[in-house]
């Protein structure tokens, strides 16, 4: 059948794809810690119908031959690990990171798994979870009839506690980082997994060795700009709108030639 | 049997091809570093017994467009964009050289530079690896510096040089992967007046209300081939009515 439809297909398919991810970034401006995707297209192998330099005659040559492109595919879905803005909540227990890293969360089935979200909250047993419950790695227990908490930009999470004029130091939150964070896969929940693309998690104290430092009483807002997602919205409905039209145009001549002949 | 509806079928189909070229710059109008391929028609007189009156059409893709497309600021470290004529060196995925004008970078868990469509990078001498950095910055001229993790602010290392070429605009063609090549096979040495922006990237350069109006164009062109068919056959029909013996 005419290829013209199928390349058009192809189009269509792909801002169909970029008008999910865009949708996607937009539904997700308001989430915290959350990255901006953005889809990757590369142009689809060409058809060499003619080669250029062929003989047209025995002592003629083409000097230009035929090839034809067969369209567009989505190659990935990139996450842009971009610093998002940090915003003063005034909560203790809310943690930014500023620079590299994520923090660590053990998984129900034992696993870990990193996020930028830092909305952290005390379960009954006193662990420092996020906000679906998941706990903290390593694990902060913070003792009952403590006044106040703070984490230092270090990660390091001191008490207040009634009675006592020192504060108690509980332990120090680590950051993991990854040689091509971008590898990560995002599992939902403002989790990413550890994958093959991403390397091996590389666990550090904040502040050292390439990490970004922890801001407490603050939350690292999503990175989507959202300018930016609906200028790309535009362009993407309107690429859409034409490769539709090529689909038309291309049903016409058919239609054309069939009530024709 | 009549020559001239073989004349337009040939017309049609080769409209046709035409018009799938034009649908493939148009499926491209988002594909970064995308560049729009021209097609045009030749005229194939045929000779043989009689006179040289059959002339066939003949579509071909003469050259690509190799204008800059707009330039989208985007923020993000690795992603570049090529100021003007030039391009990017990657290796294709046959191992040849190849050059590129999509500057969407990203590194791999072993360090390796690669294409959004996941092609090596090539530098000065060979693909560029990049060991575990803080901060990676792109220079106009392609040098790659960074900061080693861990490493003070001052400490700052130049690693290599992305190669960017500038091969003359008629030595060069778009393979069937997309990549553009030299004609004669050698590879484009690096040039050093090629410059690239970092934090941007080049978007297609594919004219949306160009390759629109091309397309009516190729339909309208498509349709009267059609008629012309359509009328060799009327007047193949009107020839044996009138050999008809009421």
């Amino acid at each position: 059948m005419n290829q013209a439809l199928w390349i058009s297909k192809t189009g269509l398919d792909a801002q169909q794809t970029r008008m999910s991810v865009i949708s996607n970034n937009l539904a997700n401006v308001n989430t915290t810690g959350f990255k901006q995707d953005r889809a990757v297209f590369e142009d689809l192998l060409y058809q060499t119908i003619r080669l250029p330099g062929a003989q047209s005659s025995t002592n003629t040559q083409l000097p230009s031959g035929l090839m034809l492109g067969t369209g567009v595919r989505t190659v990935a879905t990139e996450k842009m690990h971009t610093q998002g803005n940090i915003q003063q909540t005034g909560n203790a227990m809310d943690l930014a990171i500023q620079g590299r890293g994520f923090f660590q969360v053990l998984m129900p089935d034992g696993t870990l798994s990193y996020t930028r979200d830092g909305t952290f909250q005390i379960d009954a047993t006193g662990q420092m979870v996020m906000s679906n419950g998941y706990p903290l790695e390593p694990a902060i227990t913070i003792p009952q009839e403590t006044l106040s908490i703070t984490v230092g930009s270090d990660g390091s999470v001191s008490i207040l506690q009634a009675g006592q004029p020192v504060p108690l130091i509980l332990g120090n939150i680590e950051l993991a980082d990854f040689v091509n964070p971008t590898g990560l896969q995002p599992i939902g929940e403002n989790l990413f997994k550890e994958s093959g693309a991403s390397g091996t998690a590389i666990v550090g104290v904040p502040g050292l060795t390439g990490l970004g430092t922890t801001i407490g009483g603050a939350l690292e807002t999503s990175n989507v700009n959202v300018v930016t997602e609906l200028v790309n919205m535009i362009e993407t409905q309107r690429a859409y709108e034409m490769n539709s039209k090529a689909i038309s145009t291309a049903d016409q001549m058919l239609q054309y030639a069939t009530q024709n002949l | 049997m009549d020559r001239m509806i073989y004349i337009s079928m040939n017309a049609a189909q080769q409209t046709m091809l035409s018009q799938a070229a034009n649908s493939n710059n148009l499926a491209n109008i988002n594909t970064t570093g995308f560049r729009a391929d021209f097609e045009q028609f030749r005229s194939q007189p045929v000779f043989g017994e009689g006179l040289p009156s059959r002339v066939y059409s003949m579509s071909e893709r003469p050259a690509t467009d190799y204008q800059q497309g707009s330039v989208q600021s985007t923020g993000r470290q690795l992603d570049i964009s090529i100021q003007g004529d030039g391009f990017l060196a990657v290796q294709g995925k046959d191992g040849r050289e190849g050059y590129t004008r999509a500057g969407d970078l990203h590194i791999t868990a072993t360090g390796q530079l690669l294409t959004g469509s996941g092609l090596a990078v090539m530098g000065e001498g060979g693909p560029i690896a990049i060991p575990p950095a803080e901060k990676i910055e792109i220079g106009a001229d392609g040098t790659i510096t960074i900061r080693p993790i861990g490493a003070e602010v001052k400490a700052l290392a130049v690693l290599d040089r992305i190669k960017l070429v500038k091969p003359e605009l008629n030595n060069i063609f778009k393979d069937t992967d997309g990549l553009i090549r030299t004609k004669d096979g050698s590879n484009a040495p690096l040039d050093a007046s090629v410059t690239v922006a970092s934090g941007t990237i080049e978007s297609s350069n594919v004219n949306a209300v160009g390759a629109l109006v091309k397309m009516i164009e190729l339909q309208r062109q498509y349709e009267m081939q059609i008629k012309m068919m359509k009328s060799a056959d009327d007047n193949g029909a009107a020839s044996a009515r009138m050999l008809q013996f009421n």
